[in-house]
């Protein structure tokens, strides 16, 4: 049973890194938590067989994203506690509400009726070549819409990112 | 040997609810901005994560590619979010969202 081990540990490892990206005090510490707690998230989806979207994840959160996260954390040299405190209420207020948003959503999950489990169980389905042919065969327009958003999220930024905009 | 076969499917969803709750968790109790943004990347890598726990359980490939058009979603928001940030820091000198109040009410 290894592979019941590995879920309580990525999971504890994932809840736990979680909790420290909102509660550490220095903004940098956050950002090498959440860095962690996507590798424990890319740790799962390699126990759920999908072995490819495991290495894109860690290319792409933790290769491309984050950098950018720190990146731009230490361009406006915010690697200090500058923030100011909320009032005790606030935050008391905070997590009621969260704690009760996560009571409601497991009170309905138990509610919900149990997935049928699949007929035969298919090991390849997170292989490169399935996942290449489902995308260029049924996702073919929202594949070329994406690359569009790209392209004017790029515009976007570096239009925002200009010193001075007439 | 996966985990499709020893552990239920009940169990990622109590997780990503869970990896969820503390998204939205961090979006209300910090006032930094920049961490604000980490806390939206938690939330939409605790919806990829249900969507590559259902797409596994049921053999359907289609919720994998789902992930990468969120993956490329996500990718497109940090971009233009981060620059945003970087617009209001230069305009205020501060991250804290409490400055930004204009539009309250």
């Amino acid at each position: 049973m290894i592979t019941t081990y590995l879920f309580y540990l990525l999971s504890f490892l994932a809840i736990m890194f979680a909790l420290m990206v909102v509660f550490s005090k220095n903004p940098i510490h956050s950002v090498l938590y959440l860095v962690l707690a996507f590798f424990t998230i890319a740790g799962h989806y390699v126990l759920l067989n999908a072995q490819f979207l495991a290495a894109v994840h860690i290319i792409v959160y933790a290769g491309a994203i984050m950098v950018l996260f720190l990146f731009v954390i230490m361009l406006l040299n915010l690697n200090k506690e500058t923030e100011p405190h909320k009032s005790i209420w606030l935050k008391a207020s905070a997590a009621v509400a969260s704690g009760s948003l996560l009571v409601v959503l497991v009170g309905s999950l138990k509610g919900a009726a149990s997935i049928p489990s699949a007929k035969t169980f298919d090991a390849s389905i997170g292989l490169i070549e399935n996942l290449g042919q489902t995308l260029f065969n049924d996702f073919l327009l929202p594949f070329e819409v994406s690359s569009i958003l790209l392209l004017s999220a790029m515009v976007g930024a570096v239009m925002l990112g200009k010193k001075s905009i007439k | 040997m996966s985990a499709i076969q020893t552990i239920p499917l009940e169990w990622y969803l109590l997780l990503s609810t869970v990896l969820f709750t503390i998204g939205v968790l961090g979006v209300l109790f910090r006032r930094n901005a920049i961490i604000i943004f980490m806390s939206i990347e938690l939330m939409l890598n605790a919806v990829n994560l249900l969507l590559v726990a259902f797409s596994s359980y049921l053999s359907d490939s289609k919720g994998q590619v789902f992930v990468f058009f969120i993956m490329a979603v996500a990718a497109a928001e940090v971009a233009v979010g981060l620059a945003i940030l970087m617009m209001v820091y230069r305009n205020t000198k501060s991250s804290d969202i409490n400055t930004l109040n204009k539009l309250k009410w």
